[in-house]
């Protein structure tokens, strides 16, 4: 049997915010936007861009209530546990969005595509819809409807990329390290190096993506290589630079001088952040690119 | 077990914010509980309109009232909304309530972001409903006739409807996300100081583990619905076959999330059980460990089963033996709880107030869902039965006794805790009769047709199943307008009767039952310490 008394330690409970409507409301804008924009409807565009807009205004409005909040030192230890488990778990749930990905990868490559090509028990449908169709990877599937392409190889920019991606690491725990020591000049340099390196990774795959378009023929249309290339690497994209933003948030409070070695809660985020999507790359190039 | 000696208001912090701000803005766990069950009553009424109209045209074979797309539309709305709009929200709400009360938290770990999960709710809910209303626009395109589970290549058919709805999931998806890292985050980081893991309540580790769950396997769904948007719009091939993609992959993603869903909506509802059960048993819940155990089996194993739902699709023969075996596997620890339950009946000095009649039915009827289960479970049985109003009948039997009976007994137990009235007992016993039977008049005849082979998702019927329809039907107007009265004993509760004491079910046991009855705006500011001896 336990029993209770009365405790020591007062526990920390924010104050009421108008934020989270905000957020509701620019996701709604968002979705509703977007569903009438790629049904050419309206003025499903605007929509869409009002609600992007309210979106960056509201996490700008939330995250500086929060750094007022921390710099008046107004949070203790358990508030920091809580935000840290919290972009821990953030980080699991998209893990498993991108393990979903894979997954499809996987599934289609290495089962739909042998079936469609005869194999297995299911020979008939290969018989009666495709015959003549060879399971061959790349492939854009037994109709191709966007003509002949190529598909794009590892060892030329992405393999650049991959190297990028990690000295991008490297630097950002460099930063770390500088932020342990309390180094603000070699924290601040970490982080410059770590975002330019972020951004040039980005420029690579935008000039790969107009490269795959213009000569390689190779598009979204192109069947399962098409689809399963663009889904992943694009979904990678977007993820480096929502993180390279995060890291700018953190160079600019890191300027300001917000950090010290005992309080860098949006540091380690960020930094967590940018290393699950250098891991993301790291499967990428191996599965997409390489195999 | 857990009890406090004192109960601990802090009469230093303010009260309430007043107005519209305190539920827009709100921080508060009670107060986001309270709209998070508010929802989910909504939802329920709406749900079960839709449910009205399906069983009014299934009264007779033929056409009467709805055309089958609308009536397709009627039957993918009429789950949706059940699931993601009252079951998984009332579950949030009980979640809200009582974890921080349970566990000697001041609130949630993460009051704002929770405030957050809460209000993308309705934003979803208009989305759902506006993927039902556009098609009834001039240029609104075709309604949304898939079923829940949204199968292509149907679903790249349909219209701009279909849309709104993936967008729906998405923010439902976010929703249960945050939600769930609150809740983690809560239950590891916010514990009374020498409140142990193992001490926890068994509704607190059932929630835990759901969370746990609904991280793994919501992104999942995101993912399957995102490609699902791809294919309609922008010219992939995930699930088209002429493109090298596969309709099947789709089935593996959607039930990758489906099956574990179904754990996701009923063990909460059995973790509310394991608190009603002591206390009108007047025993000590019998083998709280191993409670614990076979809720994280039930999860672990329900990660591995999705293709039971697929049987019928075209899979090799060793995945569909594994799938079976794993499927069945489950009945054990679902089976151990079942025991468990009993065992802390067995002997008690027990009485039959609401909560626990609810319990006892939930017992015997979720048990025979069970066992409808294993037969579905079972591959060559499968192929007569996929598909058909037997199904229908199984899962209305795990879901309504186990997800949807667990709440209302909670709602009963825990009123007097909330509103600080004990609610009208008479009528909550009314409120239960008329629900159990006429729930047991509508679907157990569904059995019947089924095994006949009545189809389901399908509007018009052989004539030879009217009778049994019949039946259905009339158990199924009775049964929800025993809803309205359910309504008519909340808001009687909340707004008077018998004062409730704090400790208001003389044998309850648990932190909750320390803080005065409705609770103060804050409960433990100052965390209670917990001694244990
Ligand atoms: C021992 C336990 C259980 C077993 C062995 C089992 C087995 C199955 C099987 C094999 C199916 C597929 C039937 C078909 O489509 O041909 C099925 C469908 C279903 N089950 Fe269960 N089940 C069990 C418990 C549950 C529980 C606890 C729930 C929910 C709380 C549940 C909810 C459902 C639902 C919603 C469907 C239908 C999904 C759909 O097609 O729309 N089941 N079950
Ligand atoms: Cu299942």
């Amino acid at each position: 049997m336990a029993s209770a008394q009365h405790g020591q330690d007062h526990y920390y409970v924010p104050e009421s915010s108008p934020w989270p409507i905000v957020a509701m409301i620019s996701a709604l804008l968002m979705v509703f936007g977007l569903a009438l924009w790629i049904n050419a409807v309206g003025l499903g565009a605007w929509i869409f861009f009002g609600g992007f807009i309210l979106l960056a205004v509201m996490f700008y409005g939330w995250f500086s209530d929060v750094v007022r909040e921390n710099l008046s030192n107004v949070y203790n230890a358990q508030v920091s546990r809580s935000f840290r488990q919290g972009m821990f778990w953030f980080i699991a749930s998209e893990v498993f969005f991108f393990l979903s990905f894979f997954g499809a990868l996987f599934y289609l490559r290495t089962i739909a595509l042998p079936w469609l090509g005869g194999e297995g028990y299911l020979a008939m449908t290969h018989h009666l819809l495709y015959s003549g169709f060879e399971a061959v990877w790349p492939t854009a599937g037994p109709q191709p409807t966007a003509g002949e392409f190529e598909a794009m190889g590892a060892w030329g920019i992405p393999a650049l990329n991959t190297a990028i991606l990690l000295s991008s690491g490297a630097t950002l725990t460099w930063a770390h390290w500088a932020l342990k020591k309390n180094d603000q000049k070699q924290l601040i340099w970490g982080l410059i190096a770590t975002v330019v390196l972020g951004l040039i990774f980005v420029g690579f795959q935008a000039y790969e993506y107009i490269h795959a378009y213009r000569d390689l023929n190779l598009t979204l249309e192109q069947g399962i290589y098409g689809s399963t290339f663009f889904m992943l690497t694009g979904f990678h994209g977007f993820h480096v630079i929502v993180g390279a933003i995060m890291l700018l948030a953190v160079l600019g409070r890191a300027i300001k001088g917000h950090f010290s070695p005992h309080n860098h809660f949006a540091f380690e985020a960020a930094a967590w952040y940018w290393h699950f999507v250098d891991v993301v790359w790291l499967a990428l190039f191996v599965f997409v690119y390489w195999l | 077990m857990t009890t406090a000696t004192h109960a601990h208001a802090d009469h230093e912090h303010h009260g309430p914010p007043s107005g519209l701000k305190r539920w827009l803005f709100s921080t508060n766990h009670k107060d986001i509980g309270t709209m998070y069950l508010v929802f989910a009553l909504i939802m329920l009424f709406l749900g079960g309109a839709s449910a009205m109209v399906i069983r009014a045209e299934l009264f007779m074979p033929g056409l009467q009232l709805v055309q089958p797309d609308l009536y397709n539309n009627l039957v993918t709305n009429h789950a949706l909304i059940m699931i993601f709009g009252a079951v998984m929200p009332a579950a949030a709400g009980l979640a809200n309530w009582m974890i921080p009360l349970m566990i000697g938290a001041p609130d949630m770990a993460l009051p704002r972001m929770n405030n957050l999960s809460f209000w993308i709710l309705p934003a979803a809910a208009l989305m759902l409903i506006l993927s039902f209303v556009v098609p009834f626009f001039p240029g609104g395109g075709t309604q949304i006739n898939t079923g829940w589970t949204l199968y292509p290549p149907l679903s790249l058919q349909v219209g701009m409807s279909m849309d709104f709805l993936i967008f729906a999931i998405h923010l439902l998806g976010v929703s249960s996300v945050l939600a769930s890292i609150n809740i983690i985050v809560t239950i590891f980081n916010m514990r009374a100081p020498g409140l142990r893991m193992m001490q926890l309540p068994i509704f607190v580790w059932a929630w835990l583990v759901t969370a746990f769950l609904l991280i793994l396997v919501v992104p999942v769904l995101a993912a399957g619905v995102t490609m699902l948007l791809f294919d309609r719009h922008f010219g992939t091939s995930f699930f088209i076959a002429a493109g090298g993609g596969d309709p099947v992959l789709f089935q593996h993603l959607f039930w990758f999330f489906g099956h574990p869903e179904v754990y996701i909506l009923i063990l909460p509802s059995l973790g509310v059980l394991a608190s009603i059960l002591p206390t009108f048993s007047r025993k000590p819940l019998f083998g709280h460990h191993s409670l614990v155990g076979a809720m994280i089996a039930i999860a672990a194993l329900g990660m591995i089963v999705w293709a039971h739902h697929q049987y019928t699709v075209g899979m090799s023969l060793a995945a569909v033996k594994y799938f079976m075996i794993m499927t069945i596997l489950i009945s054990i620890p679902v089976g151990l709880i079942i025991f468990n339950y009993m065992m802390t009946m067995w002997r008690g000095a027990m009485t039959f107030e609401t909560p626990m009649l609810f319990t006892v039915a939930i017992i015997l009827m979720f048990s025979f869902g069970g066992l409808t289960g294993v037969m579905l479970a079972v591959v060559p049985a499968d192929m007569q039965y996929h598909d058909s109003m037997f199904v229908v009948a199984h899962f209305h039997y795990v879901l309504l006794p186990g997800a949807v009976w667990g709440l209302f007994a909670g709602v009963f137990y825990w009123l007097p805790k909330w509103t600080g009235h004990m609610y009208d007992e008479k009528l909550a016993k009314t409120f239960f009769w008329l629900h159990v039977v006429s729930f047991n008049i509508t679907f157990f005849p569904q059995h019947f047709i089924g095994l006949a082979g009545m189809p389901r998702r399908i509007v018009d019927y052989n004539v030879m199943f009217t009778e049994f329809n019949m039946i259905s039907s009339v158990g199924a107007f009775f049964f929800g307008i025993s809803h309205l009265l359910f309504l008519y004993i909340i808001i009687k509760t909340v707004r008077g009767g018998e004062k409730a004491k704090a400790r208001a079910w003389e044998s309850a046991q648990g932190l909750e039952w320390e803080v005065e009855s409705p609770p103060p705006h804050h409960t433990w500011t100052t965390p209670p310490t917990i001694k244990t001896a």
